[in-house]
């Protein structure tokens, strides 16, 4: 199936700005949406708030466009009720690890089979460029005039950690990688996280000097690295795959017992 | 005897007296009475004083807290200093005989039972509050003695209904008695 | 049929249970604690489903997705909770999903009396969330009327596809009285769509206002925001959709407020004294009213079982007909009494408050009664 199928073409252009890396991140998506033949009508979308968030409208499945870092637990509510459905949220670094922070350690802790994609510019554009949990120390965002004193999370190390059994890192700039993480994501039954590297060039790209979108994907592909030995590089790849009860065959395979498969 | 009951149990957070209390409003309700139970409590699980309110009577109730207490239940001393202001007139007071009541003033009914003694010949101190129930029902017959068994052997813990059962007929005797003296004083 | 000796909380689990709740998402919180754990017990032995989530946040939005799929979701809270769950309540209000939302109140603000009896939420449940916005709330003063109301709110939120507020107290919550467990008669259901896919605009509504939400997952592809929304459920910010649909949600609940609208009204058509209350202040205003009748005093009694939509009209025109001063027993320091006085002179009502985590006694009340009846 041809990836354009699962666009609303009515819906756009879309609202992201030009060179925002949002769109490369939502092409890898559709196009392993598109390898697995994924029936649109048992796929839902949840997203939070932010730009980002806006992609769950050009997208035509059973979309939910919620309320800002909400989307996992809104996502908890449909997979439980429709373990059948493929539930997959698009959210952004703020949406996800700051107001949403909770929500998505919590999830990982229960590996409820969900597809989770961090779409991860390093800031907030939505809002025009104040700085999230994964703006690097001692950048800038209109929120951190004098560099940013926080110390930013590592997405992947803190999936890991609350016990998501997928995660995995791509970027803007290996489209290919990413298109192969997600898809990966999508095959892994249980908490899946893909932290997608996504430039934006309007705010976190001016407010650091990072030049044009084309500068910043050469930065990404100069910086980040497919490579098993990184070095100082970001490494990119898969760094959880493992194998352990999923949620929803838990509960259900409880319910079963309990009622008699009623 | 009065047809219309306004009982407080109370005791120490973990003695059962809401338990006993959700027993004697059960074994009302099995009787046709109108029946209210409702309890009061703080942050302890374990100590504090705890009270249990059942209203029972013959008439529709709506106000669903005691307002004229007749029947006080007090298994500590804590728990009788800090509710003994609320019985009425010419109302009871259940207590243990090793309990000072003598502050109370005269107007008051004071029953003094052996609870913790006998229950420690039971072989254990966690049934005071089935056993009190036995010792309160005798005196006020409140429910009728079958709905009253009923209720403890339906809702106390299965493994523990012999032992429960005891306490409650051990109590009835003990109410008996105190019954009698009363009587005869 | 044999009544049963049934804990406010319980009954409110078994009515959900007799009206299909097939979701309960759900944060531990007294005084509602019990109605989480019966569902605990109960739900997975039903074929449903029951999670603890993380927080009220959490468990709101949980509700919502559930609600989505078709499933009659509900949780339950109390006043920090409550608070907590108010962005969500607001987007249920807003993108017109049915949930229902138990509030066992407990004395505020902040942390207050976990313990002990208020109603101090009910601007809150009104209120509490941003935006105009509609809401239904309902409020019992008994177990039994907790396990009749319960349905009623799954009832509500179906057909006006609403969330629905059960506004209880730690009184009604936690105390025990014989009821009848029956099987309910109506049971609604949420309007299906009677478009195809192909044709289908999910916020299209007809005369009734109230639109008909395809399930997720059954063909029907459609777009849910809390952004303002056109007919087809996606953004826009032109002023006339904005106006549209902010108008429309609410008077969907307006229009129908006459059929939402319920109370129990006693002796009051020629009271000179007229008890207002909701909630366990009804168990004291019913004796002190009896009393006073049985004594040849002209009270009256007017129950809310509805308080959101208020019931202004019925108010209003109980004051006309009979000019009566208003009494308002309440366990907050006037929020009701408050509302009244939109529709009752100032001068004609009297406050009964009380917030120090104690029911208003029925002699405390009695004595207002008499002063007002001189």
């Amino acid at each position: 199936m041809n990836y354009k199928n699962y666009l609303r073409w009515n819906k756009l252009p879309h609202i992201w700005c030009p060179g925002c890396g949002h769109g490369i991140v939502l092409g890898a998506f559709l196009r392993a949406v598109a390898q697995r033949e994924l029936n649109k009508d048992d796929v839902a979308v949840v997203s939070g708030i932010g730009c980002s968030s806006r992609a769950a409208g050009y997208v035509d499945f059973n979309t939910l466009h919620t309320a800002h870092g909400r989307a996992i637990p809104f996502a908890t509510g449909i997979k439980l009720s429709r373990p059948d459905m493929k539930v997959i949220v698009l959210t952004g670094d703020g949406d996800a690890t700051a107001i949403g922070g909770n929500h998505f350690i919590h999830a990982a802790r229960r590996n409820l089979d969900l597809t989770v994609i961090v779409f991860n510019n390093n800031i907030y554009g939505m809002t025009s460029g104040q700085f999230s949990p994964m703006t690097p120390h001692i950048n800038f965002a209109t929120t951190a005039p004098h560099g940013n004193f926080d110390y930013p999370f590592d997405l992947v190390e803190l999936a890991k950690g609350a016990g998501a059994t997928y995660v995995a890192r791509g970027a803007a700039a290996y489209p290919r990688q990413l298109e192969k993480a997600i898809g990966q994501g999508l095959d892994h039954e249980g908490f899946s996280v893909i932290e997608a590297m996504s430039q934006c060039p309007t705010y976190y790209g001016r407010k650091n000097k990072m030049g044009t979108a084309e500068q910043m994907l050469k930065w990404q592909k100069e910086n980040a690295t497919v490579s098993s030995n990184p070095g100082e590089k970001i490494p990119l790849g898969v760094f959880v795959q493992v194998e352990r009860p999923e949620y929803t065959k838990l509960t259900g395979q409880f319910i079963d017992s309990v009622s008699g498969g009623k | 005897m009065s047809k219309h009951w306004e009982i407080i149990i109370s005791g120490s957070g973990g003695q059962g007296v809401i338990t006993a209390g959700i027993i004697l409003a059960a074994a009302a309700l099995k009787d046709g009475k109108n029946v209210i139970q409702t309890q009061s409590y703080g942050p302890e699980a374990r100590g504090g004083a705890s009270r249990c309110e059942v209203l029972i009577s013959e008439e529709n109730l709506a106000y669903p807290k005691v307002q004229q207490c007749n029947m006080l239940v007090a298994l500590t001393q804590e728990a009788l200093n800090k509710y003994s202001s609320l019985i009425a007139p010419g109302g009871m007071l259940i207590t243990d005989k090793s309990i000072d009541t003598s502050a109370l003033s005269n107007d008051i009914i004071v029953l003094k039972a052996p609870v913790y003694s006998t229950v420690a010949n039971i072989g254990n101190l966690m049934v005071a509050n089935i056993l009190v129930l036995g010792v309160l029902n005798s005196v006020i017959d409140a429910v009728t003695g079958d709905s009253l068994a009923a209720a403890v052997s339906s809702r106390v813990p299965p493994s523990t209904i012999e032992l429960n059962m005891k306490a409650l007929t051990e109590g009835n005797r003990v109410g008996k008695e105190l019954k009698r003296e009363v009587e005869i004083a | 049929m044999a009544k049963q000796l049934v804990q406010g909380n319980e009954a409110c689990v078994e009515a959900a249970i007799a009206a299909g709740v097939s979701f309960f998402a759900g944060y531990p919180i007294t005084p509602s604690t019990e109605i989480a754990e019966k569902m605990a017990e109960k739900l997975p032995a039903k074929g449903k489903v029951f999670i603890q989530m993380e927080d009220e946040i959490a468990s709101m939005a949980a509700i919502i997705g559930a609600s989505l799929t078709g499933a009659k979701s509900m949780t339950a809270t109390s006043g920090p909770g409550f608070s907590l769950m108010q962005e969500n309540i607001g987007y249920a209000a807003m993108t017109e999903v049915p949930v229902v939302v138990v509030n066992v109140q407990r004395g505020g603000p902040s942390t207050g009396t976990p313990t002990l009896p208020s109603q101090g939420d009910m601007m809150q449940a009104r209120w509490g969330t941003h935006g105009d916005h509609p809401v239904i709330a309902l409020a019992p003063s008994s177990v039994q009327e907790t396990y009749d109301l319960t349905f009623e709110a799954f009832n509500l939120s179906e057909k006006y596809m609403v969330p629905v507020v059960l506004l209880m107290d730690e009184i009604v919550g936690h105390m025990r009285e014989g009821i009848e467990l029956y099987k309910p008669e109506k049971i609604i259901d949420r309007r299906k769509p009677v478009q195809s896919p192909e044709e289908y605009l999910p916020y299209q509504t007809d005369d009734s206002l109230i639109p008909a939400l395809a399930p997720f997952g059954q063909g029907y592809r459609y777009h849910v925001t809390g952004l303002i929304h056109d007919e087809t459920g996606f953004p826009s910010n032109s002023p006339k959709v904005i106006e549209g649909l902010v108008e429309r949600i609410n008077k969907k609940i307006d229009k129908h407020a006459d059929e939402i609208i319920t109370y129990n009204s006693f002796d009051v058509d020629d009271a000179d004294v007229v008890l207002l209350a909701y909630g366990s202040p009804v168990r004291s205003a019913r004796q002190v009213q009896q009393a006073a009748r049985q004594e040849g005093l002209k009270v009256g009694l007017v129950q809310m079982i509805t308080v959101w939509p208020f019931p202004h009209k019925v108010l209003s025109q109980l004051y006309r007909q009979t000019e009566a001063t208003f009494i308002v027993p309440e366990l907050s320091l006037g929020q009701l009494a408050d509302e009244l006085s939109k529709s009752v002179p100032r001068e004609k009502i009297l406050r009964v408050n009380r917030n120090d985590g104690s029911l208003i006694t029925p002699a405390q009340l009695d004595a207002v009664v008499r002063e007002a009846v001189r």
